[in-house]
C-alpha cells in the first residue's frame, strides 16, 4: 500500500506569509479531515498533494519519492482526487465519465476491457447512480454529479484518496453513504485525505484532523486531540455549543 | 468494437459513393462503366484525360482537404475545450491568405502561391503561439483571444491588399480567399498527411477524451497535459496549413463536421477523429461536385457552397441543441 508524506511543505497561496510548514504522514487505513474557513488554502493543499500545483517550498513524497520526480501516469495509479469543481467542457455520459478512471492503467493502443467496464459499473452502483449510466453528466443534479465524480475515483481505485469536500451537494443520506464508503476503503488499507466543512462528519468518521488557519498556521493530530471547542471557535471565528452523542462530540453553532 | 467499426464502415462506403458521384458528374457526364473502363486502362482518349487528369485528382484533393480540415477542427475543439472552435480560429487562414495574395500580387503562380501560403500559415501559427505563451503560461481562453485578435489583424491586411491590387488580379484572389479546388493539382502530400494523422490520433484518442474534461482532471488521471497540448496544437496547425495550401481557406467544414458527428456518435475521440477524416472528405467532395455543376460550364468556388450549406446547418443544430 502506498504512503503519502509531506516534508516541510509550504503551499503557495498568493499574498500569504509562509505560516507553519506541514510535515505529516498519511498512513494506510487512516482517514484525515482537513478543516478550515473559506480561503484557508484547503483546495490549494489538495492540488499540491496531488502534484497539480508546485509548492512554495518543501516536498510531497509518494512512497518516499518526491511527486515532482514521478511521471503523472505513475502518480495517477496510486493517488486519486475528487475535485471540488468540475469543468464539463464536452458532453459525456455517466458511464464514460466513470470509465476514464481506468485511463492510467491502460496503454495507448489498449481499449477498455470487459473488466474495466465491470469496475466502472460496480462503482456507479456503489454510489447509487447506476440507473443514470447512459445519461449525459450535464443533465444531472449537483448531488448526482458529485456521486459520479466519486464513482470515477472509485473506478480508478487509488491507494490514496484525496477528496475536496466529497459531501458537497449531497443530501443527508448520501453524505453518510459517502463517508461509509470512504471508511470502507480505509478498512481495505487505503488512505483517505479530505477537506470537510462539517465538523460533525469529521468528528464521527475521521481518525486524524488537520486544522488550517487563514494566516497559514496549522496544527494536526489524532481527531480526539484536535476537535476541542476552543481551537474550533478560533478556527472559524464562530461560537460553538458542544454536546455528545454515541461517544462522538457534536458541535452546533450558536447565535 | 462494433461501436467503432460500424460507423466507420458506413462512412467509408458513403465516401466511396461520393467519390464515384464526383468523378462521374460534371459539365460533361460520364457513366460509372466509363470510369471503370478508364481505370482498367481502356476508354477513349478524351475520357482518359477528363477522368484521370481532371476529375480524379480534383476529387482526391476535395477528399484530402475536407478530411484534414475536419480532423484539425476536432483537434482544435479539444485543445481549446470549446466545441465552437474551428481550424481557422487562431488566425492561421489569415496568415496563409496574406502569403498567397502576396505571391499573386508579385505575379507568380502555381507552386509559388502554395509555398507562400504555407509559409504564411506557419508564421501565423508561431506568432499566435508565441504571443499567447507570453510570460510562460497559456490558457485556452488566452490562446483563443490572441488568435481572434491576430486573425482580425490579418483580415485588415487582406482588405488592404485587395484594395491596392490591380483589377485583373482580383478574381483569382477572391477565388483563393473563398476556397477553390480548381488549381489543387495532385494532392499526394495532403493524402499522406491525412493518413498519418489518422494513425497518430488513434493512440492519442483516449488521452484526448480525458483532456476534454479539463486540464486538471486530465493531469489527475495521469495525462502529461502540456506535452499533449503541444502535440495537438502542432498537428492541428500542420493539417490546417496543408489544407489551406491545397485549396485556399474553405470555411465551415472544420466547424460543422465534428459538431454533427458528436451529436450522432457521442464524444469518443477515438471514433470522432477518423470519422471526421471520412465525413469531412465526403462533405467537400459533394460540395465540389455542386460547385462544378450548378452553373456548368462555369464553376463556383467550393468555399461558397460549404458556407451556404454550413451556415444554415450549424444554426439549425445550435437552435435544436437548446
Amino acid at each position: 500500500m502506498s504512503q503519502l508524506r509531506t516534508a516541510d511543505l509550504i503551499i503557495d497561496v498568493p499574498d500569504r506569509a509562509d505560516g507553519r510548514a506541514l510535515s505529516l504522514q498519511v498512513e494506510p487505513g487512516q482517514i484525515w479531515g482537513v478543516l478550515g474557513p473559506n480561503g484557508a488554502g484547503k483546495t490549494t493543499l489538495m492540488h499540491t498533494l496531488a502534484g497539480l500545483r508546485a509548492p512554495r517550498s518543501g516536498a510531497v513524497l509518494l512512497d518516499d519519492q518526491p511527486l515532482a520526480e514521478q511521471k503523472r501516469r505513475t502518480i495517477a495509479r496510486h493517488l486519486g482526487l475528487v475535485f471540488q469543481e468540475r469543468q464539463d467542457g464536452f458532453p459525456a455520459t455517466v458511464l464514460e465519465t466513470a470509465l476514464i478512471g481506468r485511463h492510467p492503467f491502460l496503454s495507448s493502443w489498449q481499449m477498455e476491457s470487459a473488466d474495466d467496464l465491470k469496475l466502472a459499473q460496480q462503482a456507479l452502483s456503489r454510489l447509487d447512480v447506476a440507473h443514470l449510466a447512459s445519461r449525459l453528466v450535464s443533465t444531472l443534479s449537483g448531488g448526482e454529479r458529485q456521486r459520479v465524480a466519486i464513482a470515477t475515483v472509485l473506478t480508478q481505485s487509488p491507494a490514496i484518496w484525496l477528496a475536496d469536500e466529497p459531501t458537497n451537494h449531497l443530501d443527508l443520506h448520501h453524505q453518510i453513504a459517502v463517508m461509509e464508503l470512504l471508511t470502507e476503503e480505509a478498512g481495505h488499507g487505503k488512505a483517505v485525505f479530505m477537506c470537510l466543512h462539517d465538523l460533525n462528519l469529521a468528528a464521527r468518521w475521521c481518525s486524524h484532523v488537520l486544522l488550517l488557519y487563514p494566516d497559514g498556521e496549522a496544527c494536526w493530530g489524532p481527531v480526539e486531540r484536535m476537535l476541542v471547542p476552543d481551537a474550533l471557535e478560533r478556527l472559524y471565528g464562530q461560537r460553538l455549543a458542544t454536546t455528545e452523542l454515541d461517544g462522538a462530540p457534536v458541535f452546533v453553532p450558536v447565535r | 468494437m462494433g461501436r467503432y467499426w460500424l460507423p466507420l464502415m458506413l462512412l467509408a462506403l458513403a465516401a466511396l459513393a461520393a467519390f464515384l458521384l464526383s468523378v462521374t458528374v460534371g459539365s460533361a457526364s460520364v457513366g460509372v462503366a466509363d470510369v471503370w473502363a478508364v481505370l482498367t486502362g481502356e476508354g477513349t482518349q478524351l475520357q482518359r484525360t477528363l477522368i484521370l487528369e481532371l476529375r480524379v485528382p480534383r476529387t482526391l484533393a476535395a477528399l484530402a482537404t475536407g478530411g484534414l480540415l475536419a480532423v484539425a477542427g476536432a483537434l482544435m475543439q479539444v485543445l481549446l475545450r470549446n466545441p465552437l472552435a474551428d481550424p481557422y480560429v487562431l488566425g492561421l487562414s489569415g496568415g496563409a491568405a496574406v502569403g498567397a495574395l502576396l505571391a499573386m500580387l508579385a505575379g507568380v503562380g502555381g507552386l509559388m502561391v502554395s509555398g507562400s501560403a504555407f509559409a504564411g500559415a506557419m508564421v501565423a501559427t508561431l506568432l499566435v503561439f508565441g504571443l499567447a505563451h507570453g510570460t510562460g503560461s497559456w490558457t485556452p481562453s488566452r490562446l483563443l483571444l490572441t488568435g481572434v485578435v491576430v486573425a482580425a489583424g490579418w483580415g485588415a491586411v487582406i482588405t488592404l491588399m485587395l484594395a491596392i491590387s490591380p483589377a485583373e488580379r482580383l478574381p483569382g484572389m477572391l477565388y483563393w480567399l473563398m476556397g477553390d479546388l480548381s488549381y489543387a493539382g495532385t494532392p499526394s502530400l495532403a493524402l499522406v498527411l491525412l493518413a498519418l494523422a489518422c494513425l497518430l490520433v488513434v493512440p492519442l484518442g483516449r488521452s484526448l477524451n480525458v483532456l476534454a474534461r479539463g486540464p486538471l482532471q486530465a493531469a489527475a488521471l495521469g495525462v502529461a497535459v502540456r506535452p499533449l497540448e503541444w502535440t495537438v496544437y502542432v498537428v492541428a496547425s500542420l493539417l490546417t496549413a496543408v489544407a489551406v495550401t491545397t485549396a485556399g481557406s474553405i470555411g465551415f467544414v472544420g466547424l460543422v463536421v465534428p459538431h454533427m458527428l458528436r451529436l450522432v456518435l457521442g464524444n469518443d475521440q477515438r471514433l470522432i477523429l477518423p470519422a471526421c477524416a471520412l465525413a469531412g472528405g465526403i462533405l467537400l467532395m459533394l460540395a465540389d461536385t455542386l460547385a462544378r455543376t450548378i452553373i456548368a460550364p462555369e464553376q463556383l468556388p467550393v468555399g461558397v457552397i460549404t458556407a451556404l450549406l454550413g451556415v444554415p446547418t450549424f444554426l439549425l443544430l445550435l437552435y435544436r441543441s437548446r
